[in-house]
């Protein structure tokens, strides 16, 4: 397969009787071109690989990495895995997965392109895109960034149980913050194309992006606080699918922690909602041939015309719950041990276009980003709440931009509330992917 | 007693000097070494269970080399001659200054005492004994009610040593241990399921746990879960809002820190450019940055530039006094670092970075405070936050927070974001206490870096803030 699956089979094969072994590979190269008024502001490229071992030995798990492939290393990472593993719990459940049988999708991730591609082009193309965002309107006063950024990965999973899977994938992008401003007023949007080869870039889609959303949002004011029906950009509503990914964690459920552990079967959102986690379509950025546990990735139905269908599971999870992995281990890279999480979460998407969800909407609040996500959302209790700008929608169309205003509602209340979801599926670089949707009604918090 | 001081240095002073004099090669006027080792491990229980026992080690070095405006940046975990000389080589070419260059580096080693002696290693403590800590929460936090349905608790230590060199002839070190101890609650009742959270961390050894007791910061997070079980939905819109001591430092760290980096304050991205020695919030407002606390969570005794950390005023009696630099930013306005230049990792450029921020006391009680409120929202207990330095529109999450009616907390209200705008803010505060008190443990990100920090401030009112709740 490659010689790091070579490698991560051969320290799997260290395993002593009566335990198992798993060794997790990584390896990136990357490159980041930052410009600035029309020169490099800096240029930073380097490869890192290292290491993650889990041990599981009665019942008991151990996890140790390593930020090297040097063998020696290696052999001394097992050992402490070996060690931090004596000190966990035993439960029946603690294990690795075996290797069930799923067939990964043939999914073709790498480019070799972007390996040939001349760091000047890389250079060139962060310029231009300084140079587009800043001519695109007499507003523009500024350009916080414009930069160009590249990866190549490889992953490799092995395990004394039999499981061996190699995995590579390329992505580049280019992305700007531009800010427009009037007077004292100033405001900011991002812009940014993203694909997984140079060719498949749209660097005039990230400028103008930027340009147009900085802005329109020009002469915001911060209204007062109403409920009304409220449009999520596709920006935005990928933020929300990674949300419920994280609610449909079976691990959650498992610990009585999810909002709708005692709900399947039931349901949980409106019927225009069939929501899923498909990391085998190639566009998605997460797209990958298997999880981080090596079983080949699937297309996970979630939510079925507003019916509660699955959870998620890695190996441990399910075998807790008494099911299947549904292959959704992922890692935050080799330091971390595997849980349940999301790669490529979509919603089916509709029959109207951007516009004629707003037309159907009539009068509300169109959300062009928010930010908080982290501090004003709680996936326990389902308490929503974000900053957002945006404009507001009058009689169907577009009308003043608005700013310094909250969003809320509870998870469970928005998924009931979906009235629409657009046909402008727009795979970001992000867990999930994006789409117009409007909720019937939330809370706005302003003046 | 320092057992750090046994360590042996990173890479040897002769390398250093023949990886600065290659970085130097193609005739760029900076060039610096940034040698890391870290080791960390964490401990995780989670409903009862020992789940997630991890360590790990990690080491290399970034070369940076600056050319006119341009940085060329590469890093390698490979610390031998061989690998510095290929990376100073790599990020040399990135700078492409064009120019030839031989240029011999004298290097000086400067002294800058720890603010953060450490007299247990961690690595030195069994792993038994950190079970047993968190097994200690997690029985203290169940005894706390019958409705306490789960309960994690993690306990986390790293160690980081650092060695920086660069071509002006500094060469320092710093040994940064760390500790954190965090849980979390769920309550269910009627109305749902709430969550509560308390975490305890400094730039200290093992002797944190001498001095904080972990039994009762799972009592305080199983308690926050409970008491928000008769928790009413926020209100939403603008009304007066009182922050109490300790976590409120991250209504600063958003409302203003970020935009007195000067990296922001370079490109005009700021709200605040331009306006040192002008009055930029209430008389009230003294705000200071320092990375010499003694064991705080930003506590250093060198930045990630090598240059000593300070304790800087930002804002003195409401009119800013100066901005926080790293050494780029400072070099191009031709004075010196605060000593702000902090990276997450050995593969990332440095960059304008909080230590410990800060609000200076003031005069009144908080309980005077609060009798002072007709109506409002008192927030006992704030989750993270996010700015935007350019328009200085600013959030940040309240996960304990009551009504005031009548000068009088009542009930408890549901988790919310709260939304304002820096300088607005600044100029709203109209009270301070006099009860400073650092905050949690909180970690910071800007452009895809995190850095511990740390935050406090007395409790204060800030006249109208946007509250992001559902009450209609």
């Amino acid at each position: 397969l490659s010689e790091l699956a070579d490698l991560a089979a051969r320290v799997a094969g260290w395993s002593r009787d009566g335990e198992s072994v798993e060794v997790y590979i990584s390896r990136g190269t990357d490159t980041e071109v930052r410009v600035y008024e029309g020169e490099v502001e800096s240029l930073s490229s380097a490869t890192s690989a290292g290491a993650g071992i889990r041990v599981v030995s009665g019942g008991r798990q151990g996890f140790a990495y390593a930020g090297t492939l040097d063998e020696a290393v290696l052999v001394e990472t097992l050992e402490e895995a070996r060690s931090n593993a004596s000190f966990a719990s035993s439960e029946p459940w603690v294990g690795l997965p075996a290797p069930d049988g799923a067939q990964a999708a043939p999914l073709d991730l790498w480019r070799d392109e972007l390996a040939t591609w001349p760091t000047q082009r890389k250079v060139d193309a962060a310029l231009e895109l300084e140079r587009q965002v800043r001519g695109g309107d007499p507003r523009i006063r500024q350009v916080e960034s414009a930069r160009w950024g590249d990866e190549s990965t490889e992953m490799a999973v092995a395990s004394s149980l039999g499981v061996l899977a190699f995995d590579r994938s390329t992505s580049c992008y280019l992305a700007a913050v531009a800010v427009a401003g009037e007077g004292a007023e100033s405001k900011t949007a991002h812009g940014y194309t993203v694909g997984r080869c140079p060719s498949e870039l749209v660097p005039s889609k990230a400028a103008d992006d930027a340009v147009a959303r900085a802005v329109r949002m020009l002469g915001a004011t911060q209204p007062r606080s109403a409920h009304l029906p409220v449009v999520l950009e596709p920006r935005v509503s990928a933020q929300l699918l990674n949300l419920l990914g994280s609610v449909l964690s079976g691990e959650r459920v498992l610990k009585g922690t999810s909002l709708f552990s005692d709900r399947m079967g039931e349901a949980v959102a409106a019927p225009v909602v069939t929501l899923m986690d498909d990391p085998t379509v190639p566009e998605a950025w997460g797209a990958a041939a298997f999880d981080d546990e090596g079983l080949a990735c699937r297309r996970n139905l979630m939510i079925e015309a507003g019916t509660l269908r699955c959870f998620l599971y890695d190996s441990t999870s399910a075998r807790r719950a008494g099911t299947g992995s549904t292959a959704s281990a992922v890692r935050a890279g080799f330091k971390s041990a595997p849980g349940v999480g999301t790669r490529a979460v979509q919603l089916r998407v509709g029959e109207m276009s951007p516009k004629e969800v707003l037309a159907q909407v009539g009068d509300g609040l169109l959300v062009q980003s928010v930010t908080g996500m982290h501090s004003g959302v709680n996936a326990v209790s389902g308490d929503f709440s974000v900053g957002a700008e945006g404009l507001l929608v009058r009689g169907g169309e577009l009308a003043a931009p608005v700013r310094e205003v909250t969003v809320a509602s509870s998870i469970q209340r928005m998924l009931q509330g979906v009235s629409a979801v657009a046909n402008d599926v727009e795979w970001l670089p992000s867990r999930a992917a994006g789409v117009t949707l409007a909720i019937s009604e939330m809370s706005m918090g302003g003046a | 007693m320092t057992p750090t001081a046994a360590a042996a240095p990173l890479v040897d002073e002769g390398v250093i000097a023949r990886v600065l004099k290659e970085a130097l090669a193609t005739g760029g006027e900076f060039a610096e070494v940034f040698a890391e080792d870290r080791r960390g491990s964490l401990v995780a229980l989670d409903d009862g269970r020992v789940e997630d026992i991890s360590s790990g080690h990690d080491r290399g070095a970034g070369i940076r080399v600056v050319a006119g405006n341009t940085t060329g940046f590469a890093h390698t975990a490979d610390l031998s001659e061989r690998g510095l000389l290929a990376a100073a080589g790599a990020a040399s070419a990135a700078a492409r200054s064009g120019g030839v260059g031989t240029r011999a580096v004298a290097l000086s080693k400067s002294a800058s005492a720890s603010p953060s002696p450490v007299e247990i290693l961690p690595a030195e403590v069994a792993k038994a004994d950190k079970v047993e800590l968190l097994r200690r929460a997690d029985a203290a936090a169940r005894a706390s009610g019958g409705d306490v349905r789960q309960l994690s608790a993690n306990y986390r230590d790293s160690r980081r040593q650092v060695l920086v060199a660069n071509s002006n002839g500094v060469i320092a070190s710093d040994d940064q241990v760390r500790i954190r101890f965090g849980v979390s609650a769920v309550a269910n009742g009627d109305t749902g399921m709430q969550t509560g959270s308390e975490a305890v961390g400094a730039t200290m050894g093992y002797e944190l746990f001498d001095h904080n007791d972990v039994e009762e910061l799972a009592r305080v997070a199983a308690q926050r879960a409970l008491s928000k079980l008769r928790a009413r939905p926020a209100p939403s819109g603008t009304m007066p809002v009182v922050i109490k001591s300790g976590t409120g430092g991250v209504l600063f760290h958003e409302a203003c820190g970020h935009g007195l980096e000067a990296d922001h304050i370079a490109k005009s991205v700021s709200v605040f450019t331009g306006r040192v020695g002008e009055t930029v919030a209430s008389p009230l407002v003294t705000l200071v940055d320092d990375g010499t606390m003694s064991h705080e969570w930003g506590a250093m005794a060198i930045d990630d530039e090598g240059h000593p950390t300070g304790r800087n005023v930002l804002i003195e009696d409401g009119v800013l006094t100066d901005y926080m630099w790293d050494w780029l930013r400072a070099h191009k306005e031709g004075r010196a670092s605060s000593g702000n230049g902090r990276r997450q990792s050995y593969q990332h450029l440095p960059m304008v970075r909080m230590t410990n921020t800060f609000l200076m006391n003031g005069p009144e009680s908080p309980e005077e405070i609060i009798r002072q409120t007709p109506r409002g929202v008192y927030v006992a207990q704030l989750g993270g936050g996010q700015v935007n330095t350019t328009t200085g529109d600013f959030v940040f999450g309240m996960t304990e927070a009551y009504l005031i009616e009548d000068g009088q907390l009542t009930e408890p209200i549901r988790d919310a974001n709260l939304i304002g705008n820096g300088p607005q803010v600044l100029r709203d505060i109209d009270v301070i206490g006099n009860d400073f008190s650092m905050g949690f443990p909180g970690t910071c990100g800007k452009q895809g870096q995190g850095v511990p920090v740390g935050m406090g401030q007395p409790t204060l009112r800030v006249r109208a803030l946007t509250i992001g709740g559902t009450a209609r």
